[in-house]
């Protein structure tokens, strides 16, 4: 057969607009495994291009807001595991701060030190996460069951530490639900031996990794300015090159007396985003390790807080002063003077914030809580468009968000 | 920052006392401007939250709320804006993160942002019509028409009501008598089921 036309690359881009096709709208999610959750991405593609970008959330929308103003505030710490469900000890602590700030409450230096301990333990384990759906989303299997490894030890030791390996709701306003048990902080410290063994083979798997760099490098990068204008907080802030940390700036819980570094990124793409959680992993473990060494010793709760922490159960038993008190909280909550208070913590996806209305008595009048996951994508229309499809799974992990803290 | 060059700069600005950091009530006419000046001006160059507020009994009902972040002398500042007739002007503009922040504010509590890009529900779907952060608005939730008609259709029936009897248990605290926990939502009960 004859050809009749040879049809050159010239001819097509001079055909570009009669060649045209329409573009395609896409439903991505909510039930989808890239998108970590029930996050549904509606896109408009022309090709394998992203043309436009409408984030659809609120699939997981339980009113915790609401919720809030109707019950005592312990009551409310369960709700606060059900935020970040990945790192339940973190929003556990930030929100006790943030309802201690009010009621002007100061701690004791060991219940402060069991409390970065905790949020720097959750810390790693939503960073080892983070790190493992990431690589595997990027098409690296291996990563994901190392990292999973080390999760179920940090899990085990969540067990020992509070009675329940997921929703924690260790914290209470005034301390935390009990002591150290007897023992842990030595396995912590064999943890912190495993886990940075981990983290260099994590490492070695996929800092040169050329499949992996392929995926990542260049790929939706953030300035500093865009970063900034859409509020990111935390390493997706810092990949973008702003050295700013809570911990570090405005140090809560005593953290201003551990050393660590700030992990900073230079050009904010994907890669620089894995980069810097890759370091904080590191970094979370120094800060571990000095807190074992020196971890004071004395009560994990603020004794002089009558009306905000319950009494040692022994002394409800058998004192009448005592079991008045424990049936004053338990009824009525934790007494917190009236005024308002916005605090944030540096948690594991960035800065996790209660605003905590309060008219008095034991049940906040509004209390906002302010997720960083909700503010990590509301930038995806930003950045999504003028990618490929494909990288949407790269963007989505890179940005390390969780669904339960966006929609709350 | 000093408090002094706000309000000497914004005479209408009003300084309110608060623990934790400088805190202004900013009228309407003025958010723009004081947001923009504080941003380009004072280096507050991140949003941190912005939500809205229901006080029932004040007038005007609503308010919204802002807190900006300086993140060179990590200082925060918070900016209560009553919201006259249930709007305020959008800062979308300003700080594009604000879009999300004052569609969920408007999803939960109804109040308008004027120049706002996308005034979208984000939380709620499209056609549900209450707001449910407002005060009157209970525990329990109000039943509303699935949103897929067709499937309602097939089905014969609606949402079924989640057997909550008022919501969790809690204590308004004051007279003993009365500090018995008990579900603060009490439209719904055993004795009278909903609806």
């Amino acid at each position: 057969m004859k050809i009749t036309k040879e049809i050159s690359l010239g001819d097509v881009a001079a055909r570009a607009e009669e060649l045209r096709g329409e573009n395609m709208t896409l439903n991505m999610g909510p039930s989808h495994p890239a998108t970590h959750g029930v996050l549904r991405l509606s896109l408009e593609l022309d090709g394998d291009k992203v043309v436009k970008c409408d984030p659809v959330i609120g699939y997981l929308h339980r009113g915790d807001e609401k919720i809030a103003e109707n019950m005592t505030y312990n009551q409310f710490v369960p709700y606060t595991d059900r935020l970040d469900y990945l790192a339940p000890l973190a929003n556990n602590v930030a929100y006790a701060i943030a309802v201690e700030k009010l009621a002007n409450l100061k701690l004791p230096a060991r219940a402060e030190a069991i409390r970065v301990l905790c949020c720097e333990m959750a810390r790693v384990s939503s960073h080892l996460l983070g790190l493992g759906v990431y690589a595997m989303d990027t098409g690296a299997w291996t990563v994901f069951m190392y990292t999973f490894n080390e999760r179920e030890k940090l899990y085990s030791l969540f067990e020992e530490l509070t009675g329940a390996r997921f929703t924690t709701s260790y914290t209470r306003i005034g301390g935390v639900t009990r002591d150290l048990p007897e023992g842990w902080l030595a396995k912590v410290s064999a943890f912190c031996d495993g886990v940075e063994r981990t983290i260099d083979e994590v490492d070695k798997l996929l800092t040169r990794n050329g499949i992996f760099l392929e995926r990542t490098e260049g790929i939706a990068p953030i300035s500093k300015e865009l970063a900034l204008a859409y509020g990111l907080t935390g390493p997706n802030l810092r990949a973008s090159g702003v050295p700013f940390d809570l911990r570090k700036d405005k140090p809560y819980s005593g953290y201003e007396q551990y050393e660590f570094d700030v992990p900073v990124g230079t050009k904010g793409d994907c890669f620089d985003r894995y980069l810097v959680r890759m370091e904080e992993l590191r970094q979370s473990v120094r800060i571990i390790r000095q807190v074992v060494k020196t971890m004071p010793g004395g009560l994990w709760y603020a004794d002089d807080a009558k009306k905000i922490f319950l009494p040692p159960k022994a002394k409800v038993l058998t004192k009448m002063e005592e079991l008045i008190q424990n049936f004053m909280l338990v009824t009525e909550g934790p007494q917190i003077p009236a005024g308002e208070v916005y605090f944030e913590a540096e948690n594991p996806k960035g800065a996790l914030g209660f605003y905590v209305v309060s008219n008095g008595g034991g049940v906040p009048y509004r209390l906002r809580i302010r997720g960083p996951s909700f503010v990590s994508l509301s930038i995806l229309p930003a950045i999504v468009p003028g990618n490929f499809l494909t990288d949407i799974a790269s963007i989505l992990g890179s940005l390390d968000f969780v669904m339960g803290e966006c929609d709350r | 920052m000093e408090s002094t060059v706000l309000t000497q700069r914004f005479p209408a600005l009003k300084l309110l006392t608060s623990t934790d950091m400088a805190t202004f009530e900013v009228p309407t006419t003025d958010l723009l401007a004081v947001v923009q000046f504080l941003r380009d001006q004072e280096g507050f160059d991140l949003l941190a939250d912005l939500c809205g507020i229901d006080w029932p009994e004040r007038q005007p009902r609503f308010g919204v709320v802002i807190h900006l972040l300086n993140t060179q002398k990590a200082q925060y500042v918070r900016l209560h804006v009553p919201a006259v007739n249930d709007s305020v002007p959008s800062i979308a503009a300003l700080h594009p993160g604000a879009n999300w922040h004052e569609r969920e504010a408007y999803d939960m509590f109804g109040i308008q942002f004027a120049g706002h890009p996308d005034p979208r529900r984000i939380l709620m779907w499209d056609s549900y019509p209450y707001h449910p952060l407002r005060k009157e608005f209970p525990l329990a939730g109000i039943e509303v028409p699935l949103p897929a008609a067709d499937v309602a259709e097939v089905t014969g029936q609606g949402v079924e009501p989640a057997p909550m009897m008022g919501g969790p248990f809690v204590s308004d605290g004051g007279k003993m008598s009365e500090g018995e926990p008990s579900g603060r939502d009490q439209s719904w009960t055993e004795k009278h089921p909903k609806r």
